[in-house]
């Protein structure tokens, strides 16, 4: 274990390679990232208040924006770790699909929920496992593995599901994706993020491995010499990816009562994005969770209000671009002196 | 997906006229020719030889499809291998399915090297495909075009498929009689991949046919993905963005999975439903009458067991039954009929998984 002041050592050199020294700085930059992109939101916010007034700002809209965020967003933080720590998971939609297909397969349904959990869980576990040893202990560049990875498992989900749509009829399973099951108005889904997102926040900010994971990804090599265990670092990076995917797969199970091996599809993309809007640094080293939880708010929001307002999908997919490349402007042009 | 002919294609007749005159249909046409003179006798209206279940000369077909990553693309799959197999004389040469362009030239280019008899290609994007459909027919393979039609009508002998433009105008007008007598009918439409030319087609027939009814109104449209997740997704949205409506169309029964879970889920049954394409999850659903969906509009996922059988007519120089023409049609548009709880019963063997 790293005494504070050893990982304060450890953090020297990841502060020279990132764009923005200091530790002590960066705690407020962040601060104000977060700001430019609530500021963000907000005005999103307040488009969809103008515009349809009505609809926009009403309890039940607001609760299926945060259910439409709850699956992507716990992808999200498992991306937003593997990032930070200097890698990148291309695998994460795939995963997702091939738990989700693997977990409703008819003989895992006949275990009922608990049985379909574990299956979702350890399969996202496994897939992770496969990526963090290709990556940590093999000759295999991140991008390469979790690209290889992402072909397989979406094959190995086309294979079982054969084509076709598992529908599932666990009761138990579909009454958490139903108004009945809310708590204080809250979905479980949303529940589950929410759970997800602070204890992602918690090991980032609070613990010996979250700050490994910024070291390894500040400076892999400074990190080694300081005494971390740079490969075991990395499987477990993957190994949290997976184990989120997993959890992400049977979210999406509860919410769209099925499995199909098109789930997840891109979500590697917008799990990317959102993490680069909400601040993660691609090259890795730095970033955090509430950035990555705003950036995915964010997303959910426009496609929100993209439908409300009845949007045609080119023009939707235009405006996404321009928003996109709006949000990281407004970030630069706070950060940069 | 599945896209539909261009029906524009003015020069139909000189463009036959080149096809027949390249080597492509030598085979078929001198087959038929003969096999019409010795059949002289054999039938009343002077018909060719027609195709029937009996044994005949052995044909090897080599069949193209595409990459089962959708219910009803699976469908097609499965029933092109279950016709294969009630035929004795017909040899499947079955290729794996494709999404990818140039993967599945590289399939077809080894049918052609295996020299099949005849062809059945679903392509994965027809216009894109086109090449290689006109290579085999000027090897002499006869091509049967499956559904996402060739960018020339050298590149094949003959295509079948179903009539999008069709689902729209047939899901229009059940919606239009379903509400022609309320004041101000709203409708809500989720269609499919906006990339597809197909969708739009749908959308177009779907526009049309409201036309008709000059009290209901269309007054929102989402696109969503062919897929669980978007069809939940984008319904979601819908319902949050029109409080009230009385009718939906679904361009899509594998995405209406999602679709029905997400009414399910904002508790909503103060409309009807129509599906897309026929799968057997919905025609069981019309036919308990349970839910919201009353109906489904036919893109049945027969044509595929139709274009073995067209095939094997044309390896084996035959006409089709029931029609006075000597060949077998330069195209077949499948009708898209509406399936609901009067006729489910018959069409229930039909729908897919």
């Amino acid at each position: 274990m790293l005494s504070p002041s050893g990982a304060e050592a450890v953090e020297e050199p990841t502060k020279e390679a990132a764009p923005q020294p200091g530790r002590g700085n960066g705690a407020p930059r962040a601060g104000l990232r977060h700001l430019s992109l609530v500021g963000v939101l907000l005005a999103l916010v307040a488009v969809g208040a103008l515009t349809k007034p009505q609809q926009f700002l009403t309890p039940d809209n607001l609760q299926l924006i945060l259910t439409q965020s709850s699956v992507i967003g716990v992808v999200t933080v498992g991306v937003t770790f593997v990032i930070i720590g200097g890698g990148i998971d291309l695998s994460v939609g795939a995963i997702v699909a091939l738990a989700s297909v693997w977990a409703t397969t008819v003989a895992t349904q006949e275990f009922g929920l608990g049985g379909m959990l574990l299956c979702a869980l350890s399969v996202g576990l496994g897939c992770g496992l496969v990526n963090g040893v290709l990556i940590a202990y093999g000759p295999m560049v991140p991008f390469i593995a979790t690209l290889a990875m992402l072909a397989s498992a979406r094959g190995l989900a086309l294979l079982i599901s054969d084509g076709k749509t598992q529908v599932v009829t666990v009761d138990s399973v579909l009454d958490l994706g139903v108004s009945d099951s809310y708590v204080l108005g809250v979905p479980p889904l949303v529940l589950v993020f929410a759970a997800v997102a602070l204890l992602g926040w918690l090991v980032l900010g609070r613990t010996t491995f979250g700050r490994r994971t910024v070291a390894v990804g500040g400076n892999a090599e400074a990190s080694r010499l300081a005494g971390i265990a740079v490969r075991r670092q990395r499987l477990l990076l993957y190994l949290l990816s997976g184990l989120c995917c997993g959890i992400a797969a049977f979210m999406l199970i509860v919410l769209t009562g099925s499995g199909q091996n098109t789930n997840g599809n891109l979500y590697e993309l917008d799990a990317i994005a959102a993490a680069i809007i909400g601040g993660t640094l691609l090259s890795g080293g730095r970033g955090t969770i509430t950035g990555s939880v705003l950036g995915v708010l964010v997303f959910t929001t426009i496609t929100n209000l993209f439908a409300l307002n009845n949007l045609q999908t080119d023009v939707q997919q235009i405006a996404k671009g321009a928003i996109i490349v709006a949000a990281v402007l407004v970030q630069k042009g706070r950060k940069t002196p | 997906m599945h896209e539909n002919p261009n029906p524009s294609s003015g020069s139909r007749t000189s463009r036959r006229n080149v096809l027949f005159g390249t080597a492509a249909a030598g085979a078929a046409l001198l087959t038929g020719c003969t096999s019409n003179k010795s059949n002289d006798d054999k039938d009343a209206a002077g018909q060719a030889n027609v195709a029937d279940d009996r044994p005949g000369k052995k044909v090897t077909i080599g069949f193209a499809g595409p990459q089962a990553d959708h219910g009803w693309l699976n469908a097609i799959n499965e029933q092109a291998k279950e016709r294969a197999k009630k035929y004795q004389d017909v040899t499947l040469e079955a290729t794996e399915g494709s999404n990818d362009n140039a993967q599945q030239v590289g399939q077809i280019e080894t049918l052609i090297n295996k020299k099949v008899d005849v062809l059945v290609i679903l392509p994965a994007d027809g216009k894109a495909l086109t090449q290689v459909g006109l290579k085999a027919m000027r090897a002499g393979i006869p091509v049967v075009n499956l559904d996402r039609v060739f960018a020339s009508q050298q590149a094949y002998r003959c295509w079948i498929g179903g009539d999008n433009y069709g689902m729209g105008l047939n899901a229009g007008r059940y919606i239009g009689e379903k509400l022609k007598d309320k004041k101000n009918a709203k409708v809500v439409e989720l269609a499919g991949i906006d990339n597809l030319e197909l969708t739009r087609e749908r959308t177009e027939g779907f526009d049309d046919a409201l036309k008709n009814y000059p009290n209901i109104k269309k007054v929102a449209r989402q696109a969503a993905e062919f897929t669980v997740e978007s069809g939940q997704s984008k319904m979601a949205q819908l319902l949050r963005a029109e409080p009230k409506f009385d009718a939906l169309w679904n361009h899509d029964d594998d995405q209406g999975v999602g679709a029905e879970r997400a009414i399910e889920q904002a508790g909503r049954d103060d409309f009807l439903m129509v599906g897309g394409a026929g799968s057997r999850r919905v025609m069981d659903s019309i036919k308990a009458d349970d839910s919201v969906i009353k109906a489904t509009v036919l893109y049945p996922p027969t044509m595929a067991a139709s274009a073995i059988d067209l095939a094997r007519a044309l390896g084996q120089g035959k006409g089709i039954g029931g029609l006075a023409e000597f060949e077998i049609p330069a195209s077949l548009t499948l009708y898209s009929a509406v399936v609901t709880k009067e006729n489910v019963d018959e069409y229930l063997p039909t729908g897919f998984k």
